[in-house]
């Protein structure tokens, strides 16, 4: 609040030393802020207000000792109170009126006692302290004009050691700080409203004023003058250090019916000064408010300036207002709503007399008038800026008190009411219309606005206007003309396309289409088709209705109209809102019916196979919406797209292509795609010679072969092998992508594997591995990822130098192939040369630093990953071990909520633990109690990783009791009746190291373990024979001593 | 007409026409009878004149523009007789019914041509443009809008720039853009009334 006090607050003119602070709008509002500030701050900030000030804050104060109540100490005149600061001194002081206050506490307290007195105390207290943040807070915080570091400098000290005041300060120094801001930025608004006057507005005034000054009963002043004839060069009168404070000059005033005035002309305004002291001198010190002009000042202080005022309104004061209104009406546009106000307060204040008044009221309907010529060219062409639209909406808003105050205003004078009610009515029934037409044509202003301008000036759009021109006034026969003339424009040209938009040509295009005319509708789709290639324009004929239309021609005999409107649909609907219209209108039911047309031998087939075409290009766009796919398929649109995958014309293929693969996305599509018999003739449209094609039926079995039925189906067709020709087409991205994406899905199967090891795919996948974009890289290495199963490829891979691409690939970032490379490097890492590699290039430590990856998906497969790495790694145990902090994060993860990463977190500990003292390590950071309580789990897989976990942690220290203790034993048991062997096997050989501890043979016993691992003692697999004897064993050792301690 | 010798016309004429069937043709004949009966003209006897025919592509296919009429009246009265004959009857509705583009283009071309002197001049299209514009642009000459507007079609379809239509320059401007055979009017039915027209005169042959 220091900088606000300094430099907004108006000390005294000619304040030094303590000064005063006037009484003004803005220094009220200033204190009232501060006020509130302070009485709000033992509530909001109930700490910091018992910070005991460095020096207390003192003024003479104006309040009585017998104010104070509850809470202090009164004897006579002095005031104490109770509350004390630590070194026993009151925080609250009053003796001889003179206050002293040490706390914000004491400080709201004292306001809400002062009352109404509140901001004389605030003005003394500020008076007497001009920046009390030194007193607060000590000299170092003193307000500096420019930087200032003293928050800086206690931010340090907080920084360096943990001291409760020190914090204290700091939240109170920003609290200030805050305030500051508040208070600058609050009498920043106030001071830029404020006038600046000039040394030549002031003499023109005082000109004019002179003119009609002088003796007689009818002028407006006796006298006025100047006090100083002398003039500076710079038009001012006022002495030079005057002059620094912004006096222009001084006046001295006679009115008629008070005595002589002295005012000061500042450039802040006009103010009545101290007048003449002894001698010549004059008392500079404001006395006044401050006035913008001396007629306002005036005005304020004699009654009979005003009477006489009102007489010469004619000659001298109305002039000026009417240039003000020429004016306002001239900037009508631009700043309409806040003149006009303006205007009505001025004339209400200014002009008495009723006819005057029923000037104005004419005056008014100037600009409203104006509003509703925006709105009507608004209306024929969509073209009025937003900004101007809103606007007229809040001027509907605005003016309607306006002409309520005017219907007021007009009863009261009660002279012409009819006069004036009439045309108030009519203003705002003007206004209704523009606030109607302007909120149509809002929703498809905007993306024109950028436009703007450009457009407006090109040729294309002249051309196009004139021949529009035709469209709107003929008859067919000239729309047809007009038309087709129009489809000479380069339409393919964005600034033709706009064209057809900003002549509002488009709606009319529109309109044609609902007609019976078909060469009219056909003419109107041909260019509606080419111009829907912009994505404006497609959005502009959704929002016009087209699409409804459209949709409706869909049912037309003519045969090319039908393909031209499906053809427009194809375009249009690439936005999720245009194909929602699509459908809701039945369009995809008519749409599939286009793909029925398949009549065979008769002259008419090309044109079937063109409808289909277009059919299929609509169904394509409309595909991608989920909803729509059902749609589709509820329209029995599914054996239609699978009869004309059987045909050969690779512009049909496409669009049929192109609608299955995005519908592939869909279960019950995949399921067609296989029962239909498609996939034979995806595998051979394969070989076709159009990459788009190829492309869109590998991606349609990149979808479904997920499918283990479809991979195998995509083998016998025989498909393995074009896919992997297709590899070599290395310039084409996308093919590429969906190439390599079916040679993923593909792949896993093992049976697949084999064959495009025969065709050597998997070298071909390893030279894709750099230098490719990244949805291409995600499927080479999900592709080599699976090839691995392989033990060839291993090797394979490792031959053709594909491990250091892999394990760099490690540091990407796209998480989709940061699962898959871990997946790949993971497989690569069973082949124990490839493990030596991955070790040489660091790989097993960036896996490990894939367990931080905040993607369940990403950790999980890292942690996959790293099972083999540590088995197969030469001194593993040495290595995990140099990973710093590693082991705790690995044991960390063991708290996560993702089944897949607590499956492959506990693999991977099963590894690790494998070394002792990388146990020790995991048992001090709680491996034990955190696999416990995964004890529960009924995931299969988890409890067997989970099995093999326990059963290599038991071998460290007191393990074993522990997981007894922390109740892991009981799950195991009942592991053993699970209906997975392997969970079983990992059980038994749990539960033996278990056994091992006499307290957790006993409930085991108790879980009737016995029985189960009796069965295991019979089987063929030795180790598993052994645990379960053992434990067995275990078990019944145990029962002997008892039995011996017991009896015996 | 006795049955034989109405089949014996059916036949050539279907024949002749390439359009229709024989059945088709037989259907068309009874048409041509039954409008025949109607018009109590002295051609009666070989063929109907002018005004029944214009009353009867109004009643079947909604054309109205008596000037277009008229012409499609000549183009169909191939003898210049001034009555249509059975023969040019069933010719004239094979291209409006069934048509190929190359005789649709033929018979617009000969029905814009009004002098029949091979060309469409500006006057011919004035003519037939004449009361195209409904409402005129304001502040505009409406014979000025319509020279105008014949200026855009020479533009369009003028490509030898002589200043009028010759048959090649429509030919070629109407392969270019299919739009453009009815330029000057409609004179060709729509493709709802002639498949209600079909299925009103072929009963039974559509079926097949």
């Amino acid at each position: 609040m220091g900088a606000a006090l300094e430099r907004a607050a108006q000390w005294t003119a000619a304040g030094s030393g303590t000064g005063t602070l006037e009484i003004t709008p803005l220094n009220e509002s200033l204190l009232n802020q501060i006020i509130k500030f302070a009485e709000e701050f033992s509530t909001k900030h109930p700490e910091e207000a018992a910070f005991v000030f460095r020096e207390p804050l003192e003024w003479k104060t104006q309040l009585d000792s017998s104010v104070f109540g509850k809470g202090y100490v009164i004897n006579e005149a002095a005031v104490q109170s109770e509350a004390t600061s630590r070194d026993g001194q009151p925080l609250l002081l009053l003796s001889a009126s003179t206050l002293r206050v040490r706390s914000f506490d004491q400080l709201s307290r004292l306001l809400q006692i002062a009352m109404e007195k509140k901001l004389k105390e605030a003005q003394a207290c500020l008076e007497a302290n001009r920046d009390p943040i030194v007193k607060i807070l000590g000299p170092e915080y003193a307000t500096v004009e420019g930087e200032d570091t003293s928050i800086l400098h206690l931010f340090d000290k907080v920084k360096r050691g943990y001291d409760p005041e020190t914090e204290t300060k700091m939240k109170i120094i920003l609290l200030l700080h805050q305030l500051d801001l508040q208070l600058l930025n609050s009498s920043l608004k106030q001071i830029s409203q404020g006038v600046r006057l000039n040394p030549a507005a002031v003499n023109s005034e005082v000109n004019l004023l002179k003119n009609f000054s002088g003796k007689g009963e009818d002028t407006v002043l006796e006298s006025l003058e100047y006090t100083s004839d002398y003039v500076f060069a710079n038009g001012c009168r006022a002495p030079p250090w005057r002059q620094v404070h912004g006096d222009i000059c001084y006046l001295v005033i006679k009115p008629h019916d008070t005595d002589p005035l002295y005012i000061t002309c500042n450039t802040a305004g006009v103010f009545l000064n101290g007048g003449l002291l002894k001698g010549k001198e004059l008392d500079y010190e404001r006395k006044s408010d401050v006035y913008k002009d001396i007629v306002t000042f005036l005005r304020e202080r004699s009654s009979r300036f005003v009477e006489n005022m009102a007489k010469q309104e004619y000659s001298f004061f109305k002039e000026p207002a009417h240039e003000k209104n020429y004016q306002y009406v001239e900037g009508a546009d631009a700043e309409v709503s806040g003149q006009s106000q303006n205007l009505y307060d001025s004339t209400e204040k200014k002009v008495k007399s009723s006819a005057a008044g029923r000037r104005s009221t004419g005056k008014k309907l100037q600009p409203t008038m104006q509003w509703k010529n925006t709105g009507l060219s608004a209306s024929q062409r969509p073209k009025s800026s937003d900004k101007a639209s809103k606007k007229d909406t809040e001027e509907e808003g605005r003016s309607s008190p306006v002409s309520s105050k005017m219907k007021k205003k007009s009863s009261a004078n009660a002279k012409s009411p009819k006069i004036n009610r009439a045309p108030g009515r009519k203003t705002s029934s003007s206004l209704e219309e523009v606030s109607d037409s302007s909120s149509d044509a809002e929703e498809d202003e905007q993306p024109i606005r950028r436009q703007e301008g450009t457009t407006d000036l090109s040729p294309e759009y002249w051309g196009i206007q004139k021949l529009s021109k035709y469209v709107k006034a003929g008859d067919p026969t000239a729309t047809v003309i007009a038309l087709c003339s129009m489809r000479d424009f380069n339409m393919a040209q964005e600034s033709c396309q706009l064209a057809f938009k900003d002549t509002g040509c488009l709606e009319v295009l529109i309109n044609l289409l609902d007609t019976e005319e078909t060469n009219c509708q056909t003419g109107s789709l041909k260019i509606l088709k080419e111009i829907s290639q912009n994505i404006l324009i497609r959005h502009a004929i959704a929002d016009l209705g087209g699409l409804e239309i459209m949709v409706k021609i869909l049912d037309s005999p003519d045969k090319d109209l039908k393909c031209l409107a499906a053809e427009t649909i194809a375009h249009v609907a690439r936005f999720k809102r245009a194909r929602k219209t699509v459908r809701q209108y039945g369009g995809i039911r008519k749409l599939v019916g286009l793909l029925e047309g398949v009549s065979v031998g008769t002259p008419y087939q090309a044109k079937d196979t063109e409808i289909a075409r277009c059919g299929a290009l609509a169904l394509w766009s409309c595909s991608k919406s989920t909803k729509n796919k059902k749609a589709i398929r509820k329209a029995g649109g599914i054996p239609l797209l699978a009869t004309w995958l059987k045909c050969s014309d690779a512009n049909i293929l496409i669009p049929v292509v192109g609608t299955l693969q995005e519908c592939a996305s869909e279960p019950s599509y995949r399921l067609a795609i296989k029962t239909e018999g498609m996939i034979e003739n995806l595998v051979k449209n394969l070989s076709s010679e159009h990459e788009e094609l190829q492309m869109h039926c590998a991606s349609a079995i990149f979808k479904c072969a997920e499918d283990k039925q479809i991979r195998d189906l995509v083998r016998q067709h025989g498909g393995l092998q074009p896919l992997s020709v297709l590899l070599d087409n290395s310039e084409n991205k996308k093919l590429l992508a969906a190439v390599t994406g079916a040679i993923w899905k593909c792949a896993i199967s093992i049976e697949n594997v084999s064959k495009f090891r025969e065709y050597q795919t998997i070298e071909t996948l390893v030279g894709l591995l750099t230098d490719q974009p990244e949805e291409v890289l995600i499927n080479v290495v999900g592709a080599l990822g699976e090839c691995c199963q392989e033990q060839i490829n291993r090797s394979t891979i490792r031959r053709c130098g594909g491990i250091p691409p892999l394990v760099k690939l490690l540091t990407a970032t796209d998480q989709a192939l940061l699962v898959n490379v871990n997946k790949a490097v993971g497989a690569c890492a069973t082949e124990t040369e490839n493990m030596m590699i991955i070790d040489s290039l660091d790989g097993v430590r960036l896996l490990w630093s894939l367990l931080k990856n905040p993607n369940p998906d990403v950790q999980a497969s890292a942690a996959w990953a790293l099972c083999p790495c540590v088995e197969n790694a030469k001194d593993s145990g040495e290595m995990v071990r140099s990973f710093v902090g590693g082991l705790e994060l690995i044991v960390s993860l063991l708290k996560s909520k993702n089944k897949e990463v607590l499956t492959s977190v506990c693999a991977a500990i099963a590894n690790i633990a494998k070394d002792e003292e990388n146990l020790a390590v995991m048992t001090d950071h709680g491996v034990v109690p955190l696999l416990s309580k995964l004890a529960n789990t009924n995931d299969n897989k988890l409890k067997r990783h989970l099995a093999e976990a326990v059963c290599n942690c038991c071998m460290w220290g007191s393990n074993r009791a522990a997981f007894g203790e922390y109740k892991a034993v009981g799950p195991l048991v009942r592991y053993m009746k699970a209906n997975d062997p392997s969970v079983q096997r990992a059980a038994a050989l749990a539960l033996y190291q278990l056994s091992e501890e006499a307290s957790n043979c006993i409930i085991m016993h108790e879980g009737g373990v016995v029985k189960l691992l009796l069965v295991m003692v019979g089987s063929t697999d030795d180790p598993l024979q052994e645990a379960a004897a053992g434990c067995v064993a275990n078990i019944r050792r145990l029962a002997l001593a008892t039995e011996k301690a017991k009896y015996g | 007409m006795s049955r034989k010798r109405l089949q014996l016309l059916a036949e050539s004429l279907s024949r002749s026409t390439k359009h229709f069937s024989e059945g088709e043709v037989e259907c068309l004949i009874k048409l041509f009878d039954a409008l025949l009966a109607r018009s109590c003209s002295q051609f009666a006897v070989s063929g109907f004149n002018r005004i029944v025919f214009r009353d009867t592509l109004f009643a079947a296919f909604g054309m109205t523009d008596d000037v277009v009429l008229d012409r499609v009246f000549s183009t169909f009265d191939k003898s210049n007789s001034g009555c249509i004959t059975v023969v040019e009857w069933v010719e004239g509705l094979a291209i409006l019914l069934r048509g190929t583009l190359e005789e649709k283009i033929k018979y617009c071309f000969a029905v814009y041509d009004l002098n029949g002197d091979g060309y469409i001049s500006r006057e011919e299209m004035f003519q037939m443009l004449k009361d195209t514009l409904i409402k005129q642009p304001a502040d505009e000459d409406p014979d000025e809008a319509i020279k105008d507007l014949i200026e855009i079609v020479l533009k369009k379809m003028d490509y030898d720039h002589d200043g009028k239509l010759s048959f090649a320059d429509f030919e070629q401007a109407v392969k270019d853009e299919n739009l453009l055979l009815e330029a000057f009017g409609p004179c060709l039915p729509d493709i709802k009334s002639r498949i209600a027209f079909e299925e009103r005169v072929f009963p039974d042959t559509r079926k097949l």
